[in-house]
């Protein structure tokens, strides 16, 4: 009906925005959520890999599954240079709890590791 | 601007202080009344009897201890516990939240550093009221937070003394909650300020509080409840933003992770159903943080809304499948009995005996509330009002954690400690914004007169009071009364929790009180007496059976393997022990003779009027058998629905091994004047079988009150 058709050239709308939204961003932007989309995708692979051979030493597939994930989640919400990012904090200051929070959750994965 | 009388103002003025540094004395100053006053109001059991551990589980953390200061954290972490539940052991490293033993180990090792020579036992007692004067601390930080700091200082104040908290945190109760209070309210305070400042160092820090709570109690549960809960009520209300999307991710990565630590809690946050409401929200927020991202690129809105739209149904209905596919597969747990009992409590009667048998997990008496919240109970929906009227991320927070903890304290009496922090808060909003009221209105009718010399200078504010001040000419004397009134109130409140804490909650139940019949207070240290009468006169490897209630203070101070004990982890071994002790003595001497028992110990009320002795407890050692055991039936102990032990009782009771145990040569005893012998002076009844006849056990010891019994497994006959 009318509503699918619009419904589908809004889609198609939306990601034709979205795509020249998105090539209008700096570099600086674009490398890091190069970065996160990397560690999401590390993840991933870990999850097929434990899909395939199972997931005896549970802890270390946590371990490992987990990592990516904090760091991804880090790495999007430390984005000072990103237009979201909340204003209230000088960067130096985002920079360093990025730091401490990464030193701790590295730490707290090698312990987990096993 | 003089906020006291002329008087103090010139004191302190003498000192050359500034406005600004007289209120920081007389917060400082405040704040360490309070604390010393937190410490002090919880000592009476020590003053009263001695420095000892209280009640039933405080023993067990105490043994525990002690086993972490003599073999170091490593032996500790992986120690096999042979000397209880004998015999399969217990894994204690596993099975316990070590964060309680681990602090107070900590303090000790402080301690002796500076080169005081305590002893671990004094540093256990009073570690309850260590943290508490803490909690004081966190409670003031949290009430800055929320509202100012004058609700700060009422808050710190109300939670020094309120018997709620009182209850579990008395010198000699060394137990989780005394810890965990102080870890739940610390870790929702800086939670609440990594919401309000969006920075990461508040949220590792939130990550720490929860580590430490997750370490310290089982009760964990409930944050990682209530924070989720708490996003979802922001998100739902529109609330959104990149300081909760910081706060909120970094706390439950980190959190979890930490938690994960623990090897009770072990994989429970990614495979139990009680935690899959944080990973739920977690997913929510990264779509919400896409969406966020979605709408700063597009400059569309029409086109937005549209791909609003399709993004949250189809990212609830994908976490709906995933979450059904968990649950119908088995991967994810469904609600242990504990906690789904909290959310239907009846379900406990019915499936699991042993959680409906603890006293603590019965509902809640609206006697129980007034007598542990006094004023709170009032002041709590003022304070929600106050909440209301000027709703920010924080107060929100509290009115949610108020309201739920609220509802779970009427269901179980246990988690009234659990509301108490809330009922503070929020209380302290409601007096710390009336009172601020009220002082205004005393202060402007001064500032009238002085506004209407220099003219606009005072401006709108001033000029409205001036309104209001002529329509109402008694509006300064209705404020004094009601401050003369709010202040009766709190100091009634005052003495209400002394007197509580002195009466109901300083006792250590191993040691018994009395009044004699000239008025002189009487001791019964039976317990003890018992248990270290065991210590002494019993082979190293003995074993002794008795209920789980005292099986904790029997491996600590008795020092002897038991075969089941509070931990109450194997509900087949305590049935077994349950239809040993409500068999007859020939069926029963089998069982314990299977067990390798070598003492059998029951604790007895009928010379003392003592209550919660084992014949009364009897019924529910039928009924955990008997929901193993079918061949123990409960209506055979029961006489038309009745439980008795006089001559009309049922004959299985008056010859099961517990009757006899509990009997035996009691017939000959005189216990009141004027009453024949035998006459239970627990039960108000003379008993029904009074010549008890043991073939397998021999008397071993009884204490002078007759209050513990330990009878001797006697070796089998020699088949000539």
């Amino acid at each position: 009906m009318g509503r699918t058709s619009s419904t589908k050239e809004d889609a198609g709308a939306l990601f034709h925005s979205l795509r020249s939204a998105y090539a209008a961003t700096p570099v600086n932007l674009k490398i890091i959520d190069l970065y996160v989309g990397f560690a999401i995708f590390t993840a991933l692979i870990q999850v097929v890999y434990m899909a395939m051979v199972g997931s005896f030493p549970f802890n270390s597939f946590l371990s490992g599954v987990l990592s990516c994930v904090g760091t991804a989640v880090l790495a999007g919400k430390s984005n000072f240079l990103s237009p979201l990012f909340a204003k209230d904090l000088p960067p130096e200051r985002a920079f360093a709890d990025f730091v401490l929070c990464n030193l701790v959750l590295h730490l707290v994965i090698m312990n987990f590791l096993g | 601007m003089a906020t006291m009388p002329a008087s103090a103002s010139d004191l302190l003025k003498s000192f050359k202080l500034k406005t600004k540094q007289q209120e920081l004395l007389i917060r400082v100053s405040i704040l360490c009344l309070v604390y010393i006053l937190a410490f002090i109001t919880r000592l009476f059991s020590v003053l009263r009897y001695e420095s000892m551990i209280h009640e039933f589980d405080p023993y067990f953390n105490y043994r525990t201890t002690l086993y972490l200061t003599e073999n170091g954290f490593y032996d500790f972490w992986n120690w096999f516990d042979y000397e209880s539940w004998y015999p399969l052991g217990r894994i204690v490293g596993g099975t316990l939240y070590p964060g309680l033993m681990v602090t107070a180990v900590l303090i000790y090792r402080i301690l002796r550093f500076l080169r005081f020579a305590v002893h671990i036992r004094e540093v256990c007692v009073l570690t309850a009221p260590f943290f508490a004067s803490n909690t004081t601390l966190v409670a003031y930080f949290f009430g800055k937070e929320i509202w100012d700091s004058g609700a700060g200082l009422v808050a710190a104040i109300l939670i020094a003394v309120c018997p709620g908290y009182i209850s579990r945190s008395v010198a000699g109760s060394y137990d989780n909650e005394g810890v965990a209070i102080f870890a739940l309210l610390f870790t929702f305070y800086v939670f609440v300020k990594a919401v309000n400042t969006g920075s990461l160092a508040w949220s590792l820090a939130s990550a720490f509080g929860y580590f430490y709570m997750v370490s310290a109690w089982g009760g964990y549960v409930f944050i990682i409840n209530l924070i989720p809960l708490y996003v979802l009520v922001l998100l739902i209300t529109g609330r959104y933003s990149m300081r909760l999307y910081v706060a909120y991710n970094c706390m439950y990565i980190l959190g979890m992770l930490l938690a994960m630590q623990i090897r009770f809690v072990g994989f429970q946050h990614v495979q139990s159903g009680e935690h899959m409401a944080a990973m739920g929200v977690f997913f929510l927020m990264q779509v919400f943080y896409f969406l966020d991202w979605v709408k700063h690129m597009l400059s569309d809105t029409k086109l937005f809304q549209a791909f609003l739209r399709i993004t949250v149904t189809s990212a609830v209905a994908v976490g709906g499948i995933a979450l059904g596919l968990g649950m119908v597969s088995g991967y994810i747990s469904p609600w242990t009995g504990r906690f789904y009992s909290l959310l239907d409590p009846t379900y406990a009667k019915d499936h699991i005996p042993i959680i409906a048998s603890v006293s603590e997990h019965q509902p809640t008496a609206w006697s129980s509330f007034m007598f542990d919240f006094h004023i709170l109970l009032f002041l709590f929906p003022a304070g929600l009002y106050f909440c209301f009227k000027r709703l920010s991320d924080a107060t929100i927070f509290i009115v949610m954690y108020g309201l739920t903890s609220m509802y779970f304290a009427g269901v179980m009496v246990r988690l009234i400690l659990v509301a108490t922090p809330a009922v503070c808060l929020i209380s302290a909003i409601a007096v710390s914004a009336t009172v601020k009221n009220l002082t205004v209105l005393l202060r402007s009718k001064n500032k009238v007169v002085q506004t209407g010399s220099t003219k606009g200078s005072g401006g709108s504010k001033s000029s409205s009071k001036a309104l209001l001040d002529q329509s109402q000419p008694f509006q300064k004397n209705g404020a004094i009364a009601l401050l003369f009134g709010a202040f009766y109130l709190l100091s009634r409140y005052a003495t209400h929790c002394t007197w509580v804490t002195s009466e109901a909650y300083s006792s250590p139940s191993i040691v018994l009180a009395a009044r004699g019949a000239h008025g002189n207070r009487v001791i019964f240290d039976d317990y003890r007496e018992a248990y270290f009468w065991l210590r002494q006169n019993t082979p190293q490897d003995a074993k002794v059976m008795s209920w789980w209630d005292y099986g904790y203070q029997i491996t600590a101070m008795g020092n002897r393997t038991v075969i089941v004990d509070n931990n109450t982890w194997n509900n087949t071994h305590i049935a077994t022990v349950g239809r040993a002790m409500s068999s007859y003595e020939d069926e029963a001497i089998e069982i314990i003779r299977s067990l390798d028992v070598d003492y059998v110990l029951v604790v007895f009320g009928g010379v003392t009027g003592y209550s919660s002795d084992d014949i009364n407890k009897f019924l529910w050692m039928v009924r955990i058998g008997g929901g193993v055991f079918p061949v123990i039936k409960e209506p055979d102990y029961l006489v038309n629905g009745e439980y008795r032990v006089d001559k009309g009782a049922a004959p299985k009771m008056l010859n099961c091994l517990m009757y006899k145990l509990c009997y035996y040569r009691f017939g000959e005893m005189m216990t009141e004047y004027g009453k024949p012998p035998g006459y239970d002076r627990a039960r108000g009844v003379e008993i029904g079988n009074k010549d008890v006849k043991l073939e397998h056990l021999e008397e071993a010891f009884t204490t002078s009150n007759w209050i513990v019994r330990i009878y001797r497994v006697k070796p089998p006959n020699n088949r000539w």
